[in-house]
């Protein structure tokens, strides 16, 4: 078996177009989890008891089902009751979802994390609620969960092979077409191999960096 | 809404019977002011599991009156400025701050336990002052200070700093008011949580073992600086101390605490001087050596 150096120079700019797409998802799928996930978690510190023991389970259901069996039913299943989506948007949306379920128990220890004293001055201050969580209780809960946040953008940025799956064009699906159709499976899978390292070492140095910068409060 | 109401003070069931209904000296809902005490605890019952620390607890506090509570740890004081501060709720009886029940809010003729609003209504008469300053490490010195105003009362961002600024003059920090408070002292930071308690313009400020957590060289100027407000202002000051000279200067009545109830109280002069039971001299005696 020889290494084709020249059918990866051609391959090339299909697997980056792919590599676009494994980036996008993973940089929206992201955003979701930021945002749901700590939505989740005030909800689960805040809300009634009813509303947050619900919303507990059903975070807790996600997290005990796999990945693909949720993409699958998000693209496939959601279809019959009238909900139609991209691949992309379904890709995003079930990974979101996914790892907001993480999200959320890394924001939650957060807040467990900032001391009871903090919460208590809160409340001689008489401050509104809002305030509570934006002014005084999530700058400190999120500066000591930056890193283990950090860890599931990687952690994420790995799975997104799995949308292959649901047939969003990213780096696996673009490498597997191109493997098949010229039966060069060596080069294709060595590329995206390299590919996904060439994007996951720098951004776990950067969130090393970051770790460095908010470690100490 | 008939019996979950029943829980009204959730009382000590032979305790406090039924003080559904508003007790007799509370003026009419709504006007108040004036007569009558501005703190009253009528047979306040609080309890941690099977732990009671407080039973059945009578006592009041006229406006501008400063009173110390001491006693031994444990004894329940810290529990007293707590439940005032509605950090913690009653298990039985009432607590009225200026003829409003603080605990429990008005239900036609009734009494039932306070929600969240009420509480917050009624507890912004009140500020309170922490054993380990819980100053917000996230913000500036101002910010700290200015922050509950500007959110809590509605007051200008330029009035709230004004006020920030000449409340860390009055405790000795005009030139901290940039700074973080992670990077002030012990003591210093202690004053910031005074200023940040006055700026809400409380009638009542609590004052929780203020200067237990400090080195012993700090203490004295955080002291100076509560001395000064007693002297220039008639706040009401309610202070959980172990720092005897302090609470014979400003106090005008000092409480000694043991098991949850009142032993002994009476004027400074008094306690310190001639105490009549037993267990406040012993503690006293205690404290004063180990001082």
């Amino acid at each position: 078996m020889t290494f084709d150096w020249g059918f990866v120079g051609e391959a090339m700019p299909d697997l980056l177009t792919g590599l676009r797409y494994t980036v996008q998802a993973t940089v929206l799928g992201y955003a979701v989890a930021l945002v749901v996930g700590l939505l989740v978690a005030i909800v689960r510190r805040g809300a009634p008891p009813l509303v947050a023991g619900t919303v507990h389970w059903v975070m807790e259901f996600i997290r005990c089902t796999p990945l693909l069996v949720q993409l699958f039913f998000v693209f496939y299943v959601l279809p019959g009751v009238g909900i139609e989506l991209s691949p992309l948007t379904a890709g995003v949306i079930g990974l979101g979802l996914h790892y907001a379920a993480y999200t959320a128990e890394v924001y939650r220890s957060g807040m467990e994390g900032v001391p009871r004293g903090q919460w208590e001055a809160t409340r001689a201050l008489s401050l509104p609620a809002h305030r509570v969580w934006l002014a005084v209780i999530l700058p400190q809960a999120i500066r000591r969960v930056i890193p283990a946040l950090g860890n599931y953008l990687i952690a994420m940025f790995k799975d997104t092979p799995l949308l292959f799956a649901i047939t969003v064009p990213e780096l696996l699906f673009e490498a597997n077409q191109l493997g098949g159709q010229y039966f060069k499976y060596l080069e294709t899978m060595t590329v995206v191999g390299l590919l996904f390292v060439v994007v996951s070492v720098p951004s776990a140095i950067a969130i090393r960096l970051l770790e460095r910068r908010y470690a100490a409060v | 809404m008939p019996q979950s109401d029943d829980t009204a003070p959730r009382a000590e069931t032979e305790a406090a019977g039924a003080p559904a209904a508003a007790p007799e000296p509370a003026p009419a809902a709504g006007a108040h002011d004036g007569d009558g005490p501005l703190i009253r605890f009528e047979r306040v019952v609080k309890r941690f599991g099977d732990n009671v620390v407080l039973r059945e607890l009578d006592f009041n506090v006229e406006a501008g009156e400063r009173v110390t509570l001491i006693g031994p740890s444990g004894s329940g004081k810290t529990t007293i400025l707590r439940l005032l501060m509605t950090l913690e709720t009653v298990n039985g009886g009432v607590i009225w701050v200026n003829g409003d029940p603080l605990s429990h809010m008005r239900k036609g003729e009734r009494l039932v336990p306070a929600n969240e609003r009420h509480q917050r209504q009624v507890r912004r008469k009140i500020g309170m002052v922490f054993q380990q300053f819980n100053l917000f490490p996230n913000m500036s010195v101002r910010r700290n200070i200015t922050e509950a105003p500007v959110h809590s009362l509605g007051v200008s961002r330029e009035e709230a700093d004004q006020r920030a600024e000449e409340l860390l003059e009055m405790v000795g920090l005009g030139d901290k008011i940039d700074e973080h408070p992670t990077r002030l002292s012990g003591g210093q930071q202690q004053r910031v949580a005074i200023a940040r308690a006055l700026a809400m313009r409380p009638e009542i400020l609590l004052l929780d073992e203020v200067t237990s957590a400090l080195d012993p060289e700090l203490v004295a100027g955080v002291l100076d600086v509560l001395r000064e407000i007693a002297r220039t202002t008639d706040i009401t000051m309610l202070a959980v101390t172990h720092e005897m000279g302090f609470a014979r200067d400003v106090s005008h009545r000092v409480l000694m605490f043991d098991e949850g109830q009142i032993v002994e109280e009476g004027p400074p002069e008094q306690i310190f001087g001639e105490p009549r039971e037993e267990r406040t001299r012993s503690f006293l005696h205690a404290v004063l050596e180990s001082g």
